[in-house]
This record gives C-alpha cells, structure tokens and sequence, in this order.
C-alpha cells in the first residue's frame, strides 16, 4: 500500500531532495525556509550545512554541482538577493550534478523587510522557476527541478511562498534513488568565466532558453483543466488553490513552470475559454509576459498587488458572495505583537540604550524587536548586516559629535553572515562606531539554528567554535569589551565608556538566547507596601509585569528571575521570593 | 458537520502555547480516518508571544490550506482575547472551545489600552454556541499547564466524528515519549468536560 504523510512544504522538499539522490545541501535560516535544511539535515547521506550566508550556500551548492553531485541550496527570498551574484553567473557556467535553489518568498512579510517577487530572477538570470501549489507538489516539483537542471544543464529556482512552506498536506513517500555523483572533469571553457569563456556561454544560455520554451509547452508540469468556458484562470503555486476553493468547475492552465512560458499553449488556453483572468500574488509577472504576447487578459486590473492573496479577497475580485460573517466583537481588542521573551538578554541593552537616548543602527533578528514600545530605540532596519554600515555612513553625513550619540546593534548570526565586511570597512576607514554585537550564541528568531560561533554544526555534532572577540581583534578593533546585559549599571558604564573613545569599539553584549537556554531561578516579587506605583519597571517591557490598583505585580508563572526589574525600582520594592518572605 | 463538506478549523492563541502541537494531533486523527487534510502555520517572527493562528481543514477533497472567515466549524481559543480577535471566522451555528485564560498583550500592561470585559459572556449573548474550560487550570492537575492544548482536544473531539483510540494514538504518535501518559489523561480530562 502506498504510503502518505502529512508534511509541510518545507519538510516535502527536503523528502524530494533525499529521494532524488541529493548529496550536498547548504542553506542560511531564514523563514519561510528555514526547516528545508532542518529536515534535509536528517537524512544522514546528505552532506547537510549551515552557511554563514545564502552566497556561501550557493557556492558551495555551485562546487558540488560541479563536481558531479545533486545539490540543493535554500534561502528566504531576500537571501537570494545576498546569492544572486553567483547565481547569474552560474547560469552561464550550467551544471554538472542537477542543482536546485529554493527561493521561500513572504507574500504580506509575514516575518520579512520586504516582499520581493523573487519569479523575477527567473527572467534576470534566465533560469526555469517551478512553483508548487502543496506539499506533493513541493515533493515532485524538487526531484524534477534536479533532473531539468541536468537535462538543459542550468540551475533551477524552486519558488515557494510561505503559505506553501508553512502548510501541511499529504505527501505520497518514495524509495530514495542511488546517490549518483557524476564524472567530473576540468572544463575550463565552460566554467572560468573570463569574458572570452563567458560570450560563448551566453550563446548556449540563448540556445537553452529556446529549447526550454518548447519544453514548457509538452511538460506535465504546466496542466490544462478545461471546465466552465465561461472563464478561464491562468494561476501557479497557492493561489490555484485558493481558486479551486472558490470555482473549482472553471478553466484552469494550471502552472508549475513559470518560466520560461510558452506562447502558443497560452493562446491556445486562451482561445477555449470567454475570459482569460490571471490571478498570481504580488507583481503581474506572469500576467505582464502574457500580454506582452499580445493576449488580452484581467489581472492586476482586479486583483491586489499589494500582501497574499486569500479566498476572501479572491472572492471579492471575482465578485463573488463572501461567507456571512456573524460575530464581532462591540469592544475594542488591543493588538498582540511579538515581543522580547521573558528572561531575554536583548531587553537590557534595549533599556540601556532607550535610557541613554541613543540613536540605533539596527539590523535583522529578534532584536528588531527594540524597535517596539516601550523601547522605541531602532532608527533602521534595512537587511542583515546593514547596521555598522549604516551607522558609519550616518557618522559620516553628521560627523564625530553624532557618532557619540550612535551605536550599530547587531546579533552573532548576523555578524557571520554579513556584519564581518562592514566592521572591516569601518576600521579600515578610520571610523570612530560603536557596534554591539548582541551574543545570545544562538540564530534566534528562525528557531534556534547553530552558527559559527555556537560549536556546533547542523546535525547537531561538535564543531570549531569561531570567536568573535579573536576575529573582532584579528580585524584591527583595540577597544573590545564584553558585558552581561542583565547588568544595567556595567553596560551603561561601558557604552558611555566606548562612545566616548575617539576610535572603534566593539561590545559584545553576551547572553544566551532565553528560549534556548532557559534560565530556572525564582520569580521575583513585589513588595505591595514598598511599590508606590511609578511603573519604572514597566519601562521594561517585560510581559511579566503589569500594574494593577497602583501597584506593580509580577505574574509568578512567566517570569524567570532575571533581576532586571529589581534594579530599574526606585524603592527597592522587587525581591527575590524568600526575601522577606518565607 | 457532514462527511460530505469540509470541516474547518481555526486554533488561536498566544505565541508559545503549543497550538501547533494540537493542530498536529488534529490533522493526524483525520489523516488516519482517510480523509484529505490541509493545515497552515506561521512560523518566525509572530512567535515570540505573538498573536497566532492555525488553520486545519479536511474533508474528502481540500484545496486550500486556510479557513475562510465566516467558514469556520469550531474555534478552539487558547486564550480569550484571541477567541474574540479570531470570532469573525466562526461560521453562525459554529462552536467556540475557548480556555479560561488571559494573558495581557503589551498595550495592556503598558496601560495604552484595556483588555476587553467579558469575553465568554460577550461571545454567548452574540449567540455564538460558547464551550469555555479552565483548561490550563485542569492541565496543572496533571502535572503541566501547558497540557491545557490537549485538555481543549479533548473537548473537541467530543464534537468530531472521530473514536477516542484515534485521538489517543495521534497523541501517543505526536508528543514526546515521557510525555504521553500526562497528555493521555489531561486529554481524558477535556473529554469529560
């Protein structure tokens, strides 16, 4: 009998990978993609990393294809941004061994700095994009992705958006291929991509984008299903879902491979049904190439570019009757927004920096979080490792007085994938920053993934431990210190300290990330006759403490003894329980 | 709820109080009877003791992996503020399980706005069919608050279609080995409810 499971589409990727004989697999964590390599990670065969960063992954992807292995590399769709240097060179070089790249884009940013159509890099690079629309497809549509890499010799964008990375489904389990790594030979005309080497390889990539255009028009992966003439749906990935949902008797050219597209299989299409509307999330990608063929259809006429699309919106577009909505609430109900976790070693130096009226270079991680009230601290947050950059070039636009004023924020992860070259340019170009690097030895916000510097690797096996205090050094900062950030009174100390020092400084503020290392002391409590009610220590934002009749309350199940509060009370009112108590 | 219609299911609650869990038992309970099931998630940012919501649908043949709102057959809330956020999906003769918990946001400790007043009442005089539970009250008896995801199954699985030895094996499939025996009765517990 066969035999089904109900996986995400991440965990049906990394399944596709395993069967289709996959050898290498490198990623950078980034929802929505972050448990690909998670669960790629389990298949003890797969030679399994994380990378410091998505460029790293996909060069180590790009040497193993190569060599003659199947390789897969995954990101988030801004991490292809960080690898879209290699990427479009790798499409003139072509494969070895099949290689698939899976772009996890955030449609409505659910957890991102933007929401970026990443179908693009198919047209920028000239490289087939296959999008699955279920967890079986995300399946089938990896191990075919590594054999159209091999058979037109041309790396393969997996396009996913985090409604199909997120969502279960039942997957049909197969036997895993031979892991097969190809013979290899050096093949310098084909991979040194000097000018002279690179003209020749834009010829083939023509060449190829030919023959990929007839093959769009045969492959199963791109289905026509002709129902009610009346109108025609021309969709890809979730959104024909949310469409079967809603008209499931229509017309459909359903797409799985999305480019190149093929002009005569859409005029065919086309000319069977009254209507044609293509519904695609975000930009009119598909829709824009479509009538560029000089075919008349519907789409970002009706449909939002703006967030994901649903079948509430879908059915407002389509002007059909939405489900009776029966119950609202009369009251008003407060917004519940992520916060700093209860222990979090963020919160003092968020508290620190507030209080000291900083201005805050922020960058990517749960510290974007400072952002928030009661902290309010980040002045931006662009892209990872954009914070002791951006903050040099604000200390270059204002001049030293406002480099006093102004630190980088920055996290351990993000220090690896992409802060290095930025402490680097600022040392080599006589800045006068202060960076913090936030050290809770953790990739925290994807779900507590190893990094360089925690002494482990993927698999969970011990691995060189990289220090940062030695590299910071290594790079030429004299000025390094490290501080706990539960100690408000030595972390003010030591910014005030390095903000003042007409030279670099690196703090590196150390503790482990809470979620992972949970603190056991006892909660703290507060001392209703000592409280006067001032609600300083709400100032912490901890989601422990709230103020009820005047007086501060320290709810007994959430928090985790981390002694900040005791030191932000003006009366010496908050105590360890057993402190004047029994 | 029919075999022949898709039943829809919404599970709210807080970041970090274990609805992805209870969705998994869930979507594991209909797989094993045969039907299709569809669920979806969220994941990163939103966790960190943020609103969150888990969908889960199946029936004999599912497209969508997200309830509609106004479409849902149940919400099961593990908080009361997030029973009321998510309310609007419940469809009119659809039932809200919602755990006797309150658990302020930060506007509320904050003191920039209130927590809204009667929950349980207001969801009931709306007419909606309301099953409120102290659920993480009845977890702790069995030795751990956060069981109260699995005490609200087994409310639940009173209204499914569904025999108890499913539920009990899609728990004993699901949680962790040394944590079975406490789920296998905090769910004994909800189901008596």
């Amino acid at each position: 009998m066969d035999q089904y499971e109900l996986l995400s589409g991440n965990e049906a990727i990394a399944r596709g990978a395993y069967e289709a004989g996959v050898k290498v697999a490198a990623a950078y964590p980034g929802t929505p993609s972050t448990e690909i390599l998670e669960n790629v990670a389990h298949y003890q065969r797969i030679q399994s990393q994380w990378a410091p960063n998505e460029k790293v992954a996909l060069e180590v992807c790009i040497g193993a294809s190569i060599a003659g292995a199947r390789a897969l590399a995954a990101m988030k769709h801004v991490g292809v941004n960080v690898a879209a240097d290699p990427l479009l060179t790798f499409s003139y070089t072509g494969v070895n061994g099949g290689m698939v790249l899976v772009s996890a884009d955030d449609p409505e940013m659910h957890s991102s700095q933007n929401e970026q159509d990443n179908r693009y890099f198919g047209l920028l690079a000239k490289i087939p994009v296959l999008e699955p629309s279920d967890s079986q497809e995300a399946k089938d549509f990896t191990m075919q992705a590594l054999e159209l890499s091999e058979r037109f010799d041309t790396p393969v964008i997996l396009r996913t958006t985090t409604r199909v990375n997120h969502a279960k489904s039942l997957v049909k389990i197969g036997e895993p291929q031979d892991m097969v790594v190809k013979d290899y030979e050096k093949n310098p005309a084909k991979y040194v991509m000097t000018p002279a080497n690179a003209k020749g390889r834009h010829t083939v990539v023509e060449a190829r984008r030919k023959a990929l255009t007839e093959f769009a028009a045969e492959t199963s992966l791109n289905r026509v299903e002709l129902g009610d003439r009346r109108i025609g749906f021309i969709t890809a990935g979730i959104s024909y879902q949310y469409l079967k949902e809603i008209m499931p008797e229509a017309s459909f050219l359903k797409l799985g491979l999305l480019w190149p597209l093929n002009e005569k299989l859409i005029r065919t299409f086309a000319a069977q049904v009254e209507r044609v509307i293509v519904v695609e999330e975000l930009e009119p990608v598909l829709e824009t190439q479509i009538k560029a063929m000089g075919v008349a259809v519907s789409g970002k006429d009706i449909i939002p570019r703006e967030g994901e699309l649903s079948e509430e919106i879908l059915r407002k577009a389509l002007d059909i009757k939405p489900f009776e909505r029966s119950f609202a609430s009369a009251q008003a109900l407060p917004v519940r927004p992520p916060i700093l976790c209860p222990g979090c070693g963020h919160r003092g130096i968020f508290y620190t920096l507030k209080k000291m009226g900083l201005h805050v270079s922020g960058d990517i991680g749960c510290y974007a979080l400072g952002s928030a009230p009661p902290f309010g601290c980040l002045d931006t947050t662009i892209c990872m490792g954009a914070s002791i950059t951006g903050a040099f070039g604000m200390e270059l636009a204002r001049g030293e007085e406002f480099a006093r004023k102004c630190v980088a924020v920055i996290g351990d992860s993000t220090f690896f994938h992409s802060g290095i070259t930025g402490l680097v340019d600022l040392v080599y170009n006589k800045g006068f920053g202060t960076v913090l690097i936030l050290d809770n030895s953790i990739t925290a916000m994807t779900g507590h993934q190893d990094n360089p510097g925690t002494g482990k690797d993927v698999k969970g096996m011990p691995a060189p431990k990289i220090s940062i205090e030695k590299l910071v050094e290594s790079i030429g900062v004299n000025r390094i210190q490290v501080v706990d950030p539960f100690d408000l009174k030595h972390c003010e100390q030591v910014l005030r300290e390095e903000l003042a020092a007409p030279e670099v400084s690196v703090v590196i503020v150390r503790r482990p990330c809470a979620l992972y290392v949970r603190l056991k002391k006892p909660a703290f409590v507060v001392d209703a006759a000592a409280c006067i009610g001032c609600k300083a220590c709400l100032k912490l934002g901890c989601p422990a403490i709230s103020v009820n009749g005047g007086k501060a309350h320290i709810d007994p199940l959430v928090c985790v003894g981390c002694g900040l509060c005791p030191q932000v009370c003006p009366k010496n009112a908050i105590q360890e329980a057993g402190e004047n108590h029994d | 709820m029919t075999k022949d219609n898709p039943v829809n299911i919404l599970i709210a609650g807080v970041g970090g109080q274990g609805t992805v869990l209870a969705s998994k038992i869930l979507g594991e309970v209909a797989k094993s009877a045969g039907y299709d099931v569809k669920q979806s998630e969220i994941h990163g940012m939103s966790q960190r003791g943020g609103s969150v919501v888990t969908h889960v649908r199946y029936g004999q043949k599912i497209y969508s992996p997200l309830v509609a709102a106004g479409n849902a057959d149940v919400i099961m809330a593990f908080e009361e503020l997030e029973a009321l956020r998510y309310l609007p999906y419940l469809k009119k003769d659809g039932l809200l399980i919602v755990n006797q918990q309150q658990m302020l946001p930060m506007p509320v400790i904050a003191g920039n706005a209130q927590y809204p007043k009667d929950i349980v009442e207001e969801a009931g005089a709306m007419g909606a069919q309301v099953k409120a539970s102290a659920a993480s009250a009845l977890a702790l008896e069995q030795g751990d608050a956060r069981a109260a995801n699995v005490v609200l199954l087994g409310i639940l699985s009173r209204h499914l279609e569904f025999p108890e030895e499913r539920w009990l094996d899609a728990i004993r499939k699901t949680v962790k080995d040394k944590l079975v025996d406490m789920n296998l009765r905090a769910f004994e517990v909800g189901r008596r409810q």
